[in-house]
């Protein structure tokens, strides 16, 4: 067990991700991180000198569509995902700037 | 104050672009949709949606970087910015971090001094736009339209080199010249398509190290970033006179008050965990690529201000006003091609065209008339089909819907009279209706005959060619 994840810093993801923790969630969230992070150092065994880091699993690129409009205005079906609607809008809870 | 400050800058600039379609689906970015109706699953941030690169975002974007004089980058990828906002559908907006498409640019400004100075661009990258907050006044909620989700943008990033409001509105009208000429957005502040955020800070004159800097947004004028800059400044140097440091913070700028005020800054730090979009595939830009996009750059104003001038022999001062804006240049082109009157053209453009602009609240890339409209205006006048006063009436009518001249004068029956009997007989008839005019011009006064062409032009519905009817009365008289 190398890493320490201290209260400040688990206080701090729980903000980040809006996760409301009790203290025994904490405790457990803590440990579990503990060990995720000393998972991936096991990584740094590794010798990754010279090579690229990288960007994506796949071996393609560039894939592209053209500037053309596909979609239609489908407002009906897209707005039954809104938890709620009104006058075609998604309704959230106010928010301000 | 008993120091000198010098004021640094650099700014964030966003560009909205001129795509037909969002940057990662194919919903329109068309303005004024009913709310919600440019929308599928991928801009409203649904699971399981997969985003899909629109290949002209990419090519406007390189155009950017090219005639800014930035490196391409060879190999890039998109990054998600992580962020809870119900603007943001997906909690995430994606953007690029590690791998901007454009880097190490500059822009050439002409500054007060008569000088030139580069303004250095750091780096260029493209993203997605937000949806729209709809606050409701009296309830407990807010409404969301994601029309504008998904919408592409570039972010051009200078590097701190600016030094006064007047070097800052230097180079957004350069970065503006550039982008209109691509085609890549229009570029209106008042609507939002270009946007400004500015990074400022203060230091003693002479001195290296940068002072604090604040970042100020919601500027949407050139007035307003003036005004911005200026006003800034003084706080700055007001609180660290009073012995005070400033607080690197985010400001919104009150246009209304001519003051700035610190955004509500959020409990939780900005921590974006950037990390590589996995649902996009990277991208590689060949050379090939860059020298097919390099070779479909247009002229820009400095070598087009060089080439009227040789070309058209039209005055500097004309040159400088028509090719301020892409559109005025286009129409000048197309219609002194056809009408090969480069003066007359160039009239109706600073002119009328600037009148009108001016009186209806426009900008000249909204112009609807078309250089053949405008060509065969000129083209009636030339040929005394109709007077320059009956031109500016249809002309007006022209600059609303790009009516027709040629069809417009025939139907509304503006032609002047060219029947040289029936002018003869008016001007008789004025001769015989004004004798003490007529007296006077006998007397000697020039002057009156004056009043008798506004006469004879009057009887004749203004149908008349001034000119002609001058000479006739004359000859009359003699």
């Amino acid at each position: 067990m190398a890493n320490v994840i201290s209260d400040e810093t688990i206080e701090y993801v729980g903000i980040l991700s809006k996760l409301k923790l009790d203290d025994a969630q904490k405790e457990q969230a803590k440990k579990d991180l503990e060990e995720m992070l000393d998972y991936i150092d096991q990584l740094g065994e590794l010798d990754t000198d010279g090579v690229e880091p990288m960007s994506h699993v796949h071996p393609v690129s560039n894939r592209f569509r053209e500037d053309v409009v596909t979609n239609g205005d489908e407002r009906e079906k897209i707005l039954k995902n809104a938890p709620e609607e009104r006058d075609g809008a998604f309704v959230v809870p106010r928010t301000f700037d | 104050m008993s120091r000198e400050y010098e004021t640094v800058i650099g700014l964030e600039v966003h560009v909205e672009l001129a795509t037909k379609t969002k940057i990662f689906c194919g919903c329109s970015t068309q303005f004024g949709g009913e709310v919600n109706s440019h929308t599928c699953p991928v801009c409203t941030g649904m699971p399981g949606s997969l985003p899909v690169l629109n290949k002209q975002v990419v090519e406007y974007a390189i155009a950017v970087g090219l005639a800014t004089n930035c490196d391409i980058t060879r190999h890039g990828k998109f990054d998600r910015k992580n962020y809870f906002y119900p603007d943001n559908p997906q909690n995430y907006q994606i953007s690029q971090l590690y791998l901007p498409i454009c880097r190490n640019g500059y822009v050439e400004i002409e500054t007060e001094k008569g000088g030139k100075k580069k303004v250095g661009i750091h780096e260029i990258h493209m993203e997605e736009d937000a949806g729209k907050l709809i606050h409701d006044e009296w309830g407990e909620v807010s409404l969301v339209d994601y029309n504008r989700s998904g919408v592409p943008l570039i972010e051009i990033v200078s590097e701190p080199d600016m030094r006064s409001a007047e070097e800052v509105i230097a180079y957004l009208e350069k970065l503006r010249m550039f982008i209109q000429y691509l085609g890549a957005s229009d570029c209106k502040l008042q609507e939002g398509s270009m946007r400004a955020d500015v990074n400022l800070s203060v230091r003693p004159v002479g001195s290296d190290k940068f002072g604090t800097r604040t970042e100020m947004k919601n500027l949407n004028s050139f007035t307003a970033i003036t005004h911005a800059i200026e006003n800034e400044r003084e706080r700055q140097i007001d609180i660290i006179e009073a012995g005070g440091s400033v607080i690197q913070e985010t400001r919104r700028f009150d246009d209304n008050k001519g003051e700035s005020y610190a955004m509500r800054s959020k409990e939780d730090a900005q921590d974006y965990r950037y990390f590589p979009d996995p649902d996009l595939i990277p991208l590689d830009v060949s050379q090939e690529w860059i020298d097919k996009i390099k070779s479909e750059q247009p002229e820009f104003r400095p070598e087009k201000m060089e080439r009227y001038k040789e070309e058209y022999g039209i005055p500097e001062y004309d040159i400088g006003i028509i090719t301020d804006n892409k559109r005025m240049a286009d129409i000048f082109e197309a219609a002194t091609a056809i009408c090969g009157q480069p003066k007359k053209v160039s009239n109706w453009l600073m002119v009328e065209t600037l009148r009108l602009l001016k009186e209806k609240n426009m900008d000249a890339v909204d112009i609807r008339y078309s250089p053949e409209h405008l060509a065969a205006l000129i083209d009636l006048v030339e040929k005394k089909v109709i007077n320059s006063s009956v031109a500016k009436e249809v002309f007006e009518k022209m600059f609303d819907d790009d009516t027709d001249p040629v069809k417009y004068v025939e139907e509304k029956g503006l032609k002047q009279e060219t029947d040289s009997g029936a002018i003869k007989a008016i001007c008789e008839q004025v001769i015989a209706d004004n004798p003490q005019s007529v007296a006077d011009y006998k007397a000697g006064k020039e002057k009156a005959i004056g009043f008798l062409v506004g006469q004879t032009m009057k009887a004749a519905k203004g149908k008349a060619d001034p000119g002609t009817v001058n000479a006739l009365l004359k000859e009359l008289l003699s």
